[in-house]
């Protein structure tokens, strides 16, 4: 009843409220089509800063200068083979974890419950976990983005909440066919789990993308390098060496719309796949809520 | 059955003998469970608790040669130098302002946000604002500074592109200290105000229709029901995540402290953690840097409880 008689009427507060969000939004994109309008608009347009919201003297040679660096495509690749390999190894860990967890029956299980929310208060800091990194031999190898990092307690406690909430039924099947705890793990819980499985999941694969941290602290060869490394170098740094030899025809290109052409293409992959895949991260961030 | 043969046991009266013995059975009966466990544990005792170990070389000298066990005693030689330093105001200064700065102004946008959103009835567009403002959560911290450090240039950047059509003089805000705190902050708000917006959004769907319906025959007005209805509905949302946010004063993100800021400005940036990988990691001052970690750690655990305690003798809501 309320409802209806809202729907009928277009008052100042909400016409402000409408204005508001429209704000919200256009402060959300406008960063990202200004970007775009650089890193395409001829030299001149960017020298005299010029350009407000459309490209002018449209060209593609950032792109072109960009592509060619073999920077970004080495550390393309590192940064697919951290997710690849990081991600599902990180969600097998943390759903077997999880799963454990929120069995009562299992020995210790308060005693492991407490010694994991307690890391979300205190932990050991950045230079002891240096230490054991690097006393495990981990520096400056493959497996120091993927490692160190593999659990998140957040998504372990969110995954737990919702193994706590499958009906013991399903488990039971399992117990009267002669499944272990394991067996049941795999074989029932597992295939019944594909949605919050996917949302941790797409969680992790997200986290070690933009993972900055651990290959700053960790990684000293530039042959392992992730992306987020090789863009701040690029972007804050201005380690622009591809510019001094680059002459895409005859011509150098500006650092500007190079810069922005690199932030472009290290970000457009998240872009274009986020809208298909924003109602898993909404539950994640919902599952997460119900009990922390 | 379980439950039948847990009581039973509980009423039978435990010598220590039979209590080993329960004690092995459930480990024996819960093994499949434990091995399946066995890779979380090991990586909490290796990256969790290890570290927390090794903040006892806050109390030595540590050398990396020599390892921890064989490092000399110190005792509190690093906390009493970082205590004399005039580092350590400067420092806890800049933490504690940049976090309370954060909180007091990145706290309220999601909550407007979600009140706001709550009262569009065309779903279209609501579904159109979310899906938009949840995006910048999921940018890396390197491409929302590097956009910051690009927007704000005082050359091409777009803000001097607007100061220029306004007549106004460009200014370098990147290299201002007074400016870092804002732009820090505005850039958290910008990044995680929207995705904040979820937790609320969803409490607000959960208030019960028949409290407006009551509400409106009582003749209260939209105002009066916003704050009647509507925001003690979401309280106790808006409760726990204030702890949280408070929780994370002192531990505030490292990474983008570190990536906005630049030595012109560390009079205000440099915090605890940025100073911590200075001193340890780029400089090899292990045992002070850790000595800064460790006091980090015990403050913000100090925060956090005292956050929480105050919460729950007036708001019935807590953590734990």
């Amino acid at each position: 009843m309320v409802r209806t008689r809202l729907r009928r009427k277009w008052t100042l507060p909400r016409l402000l409220i409408a204005l508001f969000l429209l704000a919200v939004t256009a402060a959300t994109v406008y960063p990202f089509l200004y970007m775009i309008s650089v890193s395409l608009s001829g030299d001149v347009y960017v020298i005299k800063n010029e350009i407000s919201l459309l490209p002018k003297g449209v060209n593609f040679r950032a792109y072109e200068v960009v592509l060619q660096d073999a920077r970004i495509w080495t550390s393309y690749r590192n940064t697919i083979l951290y997710v690849g390999i990081g991600a599902p190894l990180s969600l097998l860990v943390t759903a077997a974890g999880a799963y454990s967890l929120s069995k009562k029956e299992m020995a210790f299980n308060k005693t492991f419950t407490l010694m994991i929310v307690f890391t979300m208060f205190f932990n050991g800091g950045m230079i002891p976990t240096f230490l054991v990194v690097k006393s495990l031999g981990l520096v400056d190898s493959f497996w120091s983005m993927i490692v160190p990092s593999a659990i998140s307690t957040w998504n372990l406690i969110i995954m737990r909440t919702f193994f706590l909430g499958l009906p013991k039924e399903l488990e039971e099947s399992g117990k009267l066919d002669g499944l272990t705890e394991i067996g049941i793990f795999a074989r029932i819980v597992l295939p019944l789990s594909t949605a919050s499985l996917a949302t941790i999941g797409l969680f992790y694969a997200v986290g070690i993308w933009n993972n900055f941290y651990s290959a700053l602290l960790y990684l000293r060869n530039d042959q392992l390098y992730p992306l987020q490394v090789v863009l701040r170098n690029i972007v804050m740094a201005s380690q622009m060496v591809l510019n001094g030899g680059s002459n895409v025809g005859d011509n150098q290109v500006l650092d500007e719309p190079l810069k922005y052409a690199t932030i472009i293409v290290s970000t457009v992959p998240m872009l274009l796949v986020y809208p298909f895949l924003q109602k898993y991260f909404v539950k994640g961030a919902l599952i997460g809520s119900v009990k922390g | 059955m379980e439950s039948a043969r847990a009581s039973t046991e509980r009423t039978v009266p435990l010598t220590a003998a039979r209590s080993r013995a329960t004690f092995l059975k459930r480990l024996g009966r819960s093994k499949y469970l434990l091995i399946l466990f066995l890779p979380c544990l090991v990586y909490y005792v290796l990256f969790k608790y290890l570290p927390m170990f090794g903040l006892v070389i806050s109390f030595k000298d540590y050398n990396l040669f020599r390892g921890v066990w064989a490092s000399n005693w110190v005792g509190l030689k690093y906390y009493r130098m970082f205590f004399e330093s005039p580092d350590f105001l400067k420092l806890f200064r800049n933490t504690f302002l940049l976090g309370v700065y954060n909180v007091v102004f990145g706290f309220p946008m999601p909550v407007v946000l979600a009140l706001c959103l709550n009262e569009v009835r065309q779903a279209l567009f609501k579904r159109f604002v979310q899906t938009v403002s949840y995006v910048p959560h999921f940018i890396s911290n390197v491409v929302v500074v590097g956009m910051v450090v690009m927007l704000l240039s005082p050359t091409t950047g777009v803000v001097a592109h607007f100061f220029k059509l306004l007549g106004w003089q460009p200014v370098n805000f990147l290299v201002q200290p007074e400016w870092f705190r804002p732009i820090y902050v505005i850039a958290d708000i910008w990044q995680h105000a929207g995705w904040g917006s979820i937790i609320y959004l969803a409490a607000l769907t959960a208030i019960d229709p028949q409290l407006y319906e009551a509400a409106e025959i009582d003749g209260a007005s939209r105002w009066k029901q916003l704050w009647n209805v509507t925001i003690p509905g979401i309280m106790p949302a808006m409760v726990i995540m204030l702890l949280l946010n408070i929780g994370h004063i002192i531990d505030i993100g490292f990474e983008k402290v570190f990536l906005l800021m630049n030595p012109a400005t560390y009079e205000t940036a440099d915090i605890f953690s940025t100073f911590v990988y200075r001193m340890g990691l780029t400089l090899g001052n292990y045992s002070y840097g850790t000595a800064v970690d460790l006091f980090t750690g015990v403050v913000s655990l100090i925060f956090i409880c005292t956050a929480n305690y105050v919460s729950r003798k007036v708001s019935d809501t807590s953590l734990w």
